[in-house]
């Protein structure tokens, strides 16, 4: 049914982002490509996957932007140096008000009321790509080989999944990021490991005027120290000795 | 978005041909034209024929055209599968009058409701073609007001063409056939330039900074991209035409796909049938590539907000 389900549990599950932590490493889009390949939503369709035009479906990317008051389009743009790389992982949002679930003339498109997983039921999809378009944060990629559309599942397989141990029920994306970028949990419930990450830390929507209302937050990346901080260590203030700058540095260590 | 051949085809083909329908449907229950067997069959040939390949051409984009009765289930929420059900209601009074018409020589009593009937679903119909597009936020050319008025007028332009050289080969009403054409056309050109003020001067729905939530550290622009090669969503959404081609192609529209139709259409009743005929032929075509210069540019100009991943600085 692509009219929305009533949630029937409070529960939405989703992943939460943190900016400041991703290294743009990438594993998170390989450890899902690789687990997707055999999961839910199989196969993950590569055409001329070694030729000159690769081509293939992912449902997750990894972009690099960057961020600063004074960011310049355009090639060796420049802030003066106060701007930031931000390595930007881009996958499906579980939105509460997935429009690409109800523009989907066959049923394929669905949330679920269980949990809020957005999923496509591939054996209803008729590849007419509509879904695609009405996702502004382009989630869903199409399959021209199996003439359907593809989108991440959260690892609907995984997390549910009671031949894997229970720490592993998690999306494969999660499990894989060696810096602990990506958290999953259920976004529904305010005392959730996430849900306290999000308040904490400011989570923001991706789009927010769009009315979507994404489930995954994306954590900013945090302020930057003020400049003095970074000031060389010859710079510091007049009269203070060796110790004294010790243990300062010590101090900072520690307060990290 | 990349302009696909067979949507193009899709809307423009079954644009006209509801447009004619629409107009045949009215001049029969108005008594403003006889029921003559001949023209209707002709006519309501043209119309359903035109209609019924743009809806074949619709399938040719799907990844499976054989699970394509499921699109005739979701109605509650889906413009797509509103616009499929009434697609296929529309044909049964639309059959229903051309039967009275071409079999009965009436388009009166039972034939006249069959006629309103066939005027409002058909015009709903083109509605919910306009509203699969209108319904999408993320791409601001297409969430504008004068969508929906533009698939209309545009639909109504070229089916009055078709109506005008069916009328003058058939000889009869062809002044009315002009008096239908002549505010259709300037009703097209008029939404179209309307509609395209309006995108160009329309501020940006988001920027790279709102697509990011990078806001709160001021702006944003893309650094590197995910991938080396381009993706589905690049292919599909990352099309972009120079201002300068757009430009042209609007002139087109203008010159070529109204304009010369719009001479033309006031030169036929003043000329013998059959040089008239041929003008009116003449304007059919001009008005067919118009409306297809019209439809590319339509989806060629507009920008979805995927592209402020991929290096767009806003959209």
């Amino acid at each position: 049914m692509t009219q929305i389900a009533k949630n029937t549990t409070g529960r939405k599950l989703g992943l939460v982002i943190d900016l400041d932590t991703c290294v743009g490493c990438h594993a998170c889009a390989v450890a899902c490509k690789e687990w997707n390949d055999g999961g839910h939503m199989a196969p993950l369709t590569d055409e001329d996957p070694y030729g000159a035009e690769p081509f293939g479906v992912w449902f997750n990317r990894v972009h690099a932007f960057e961020a600063g008051p004074q960011v310049e389009s355009g090639c060796g743009g420049g802030g003066g140096g106060d701007t930031r790389t931000v390595h930007f992982p881009r996958s499906c949002l579980h939105c509460e008000q997935p429009d690409c679930v109800t523009v989907c003339p066959t049923g394929a498109s669905y949330k679920r009321g269980e949990d809020g997983i957005v999923l496509v039921d591939e054996d209803k999809c008729i590849g007419c790509k509509l879904c695609s378009w009405a996702c502004p944060y382009g989630a869903r990629e199409y399959d021209y080989a199996s003439g359907t559309m593809k989108k991440c599942t959260l690892c609907v397989d995984r997390i549910y999944n009671p031949n894997l141990p229970e720490a592993e029920r998690q999306p494969a994306c999660v499990m894989v990021c060696p810096v602990s970028a990506r958290a999953f949990g259920d976004l529904g419930d305010a005392e959730s490991d996430v849900s306290r990450r999000v308040a904490e830390r400011g989570g923001v929507d991706l789009l927010p005027d769009l009315g979507y209302q994404p489930v995954n937050k994306y954590l900013p990346p945090r302020p930057r120290r003020a400049a003095a901080e970074h000031a060389p260590l010859a710079d510091a203030a007049d009269g203070a000795d060796v110790g004294q700058r010790l243990l300062r540095w010590v101090d900072r260590l520690l307060s990290r | 978005m990349h302009p696909a051949a067979s949507v193009i085809l899709f809307t423009v083909t079954s644009g006209m041909g509801y447009g004619l329908l629409i107009l045949l449907a009215l001049l029969g229950v108005t008594g403003a034209v006889p029921p003559q067997p001949a023209f209707g069959l002709a006519g309501f040939g043209c119309a359903l024929v035109l209609i019924t390949a743009g809806l074949l051409a619709s399938t040719f984009h799907l990844g499976h055209p054989e699970r394509a009765w499921r699109a005739l289930s979701q109605w509650r929420s889906s413009w797509l599968s509103r616009e499929g059900v009434l697609a296929i209601v529309t044909y049964v009074p639309a059959l229903l009058l051309a039967a009275g018409w071409v079999l009965a020589g009436r388009s009166d009593g039972a034939f006249a409701v069959m006629g309103w009937l066939t005027v409002v679903l058909a015009l709903t119909t083109v509605l919910c073609t306009a509203m699969i597009y209108a319904s999408l936020k993320p791409i601001p050319q297409w969430r504008n007001r004068w969508v929906p008025a533009g698939y209309l007028v545009m639909a109504l332009a070229t089916g009055a063409l078709w109506l005008a050289l069916l009328t003058s080969l058939f000889d009869l009403g062809r002044g009315l056939a002009s008096a239908i054409a002549v505010p259709a056309l300037l009703a097209a050109a008029g939404v179209k330039w309307a509609y395209w003020r309006d995108i160009d001067g329309a501020a940006p729905l988001a920027r790279v900074a709102d697509a990011t939530g990078l806001g709160a550290l001021g702006q944003a622009r893309l650094l590197e991209r995910p991938h080396t090669e381009a993706n589905y969503l690049q292919k599909e959404m990352g099309f972009r035409v120079a201002r300068k081609h757009a430009g042209r192609l609007r002139r087109l529209v203008f010159l070529v796909g109204l304009g010369l139709p719009l001479l033309l259409v006031l030169m036929a009743p003043v000329l013998p049938a059959p040089a008239a005929s041929v003008l009116l032929a003449v304007a059919l075509l001009a008005g067919i590539l118009g409306a297809l210069a019209e439809r590319w540019l339509f989806f060629a100009q507009a920008q979805h907000t995927v592209n402020l991943y991929y290096g767009a600085d806003a959209v």
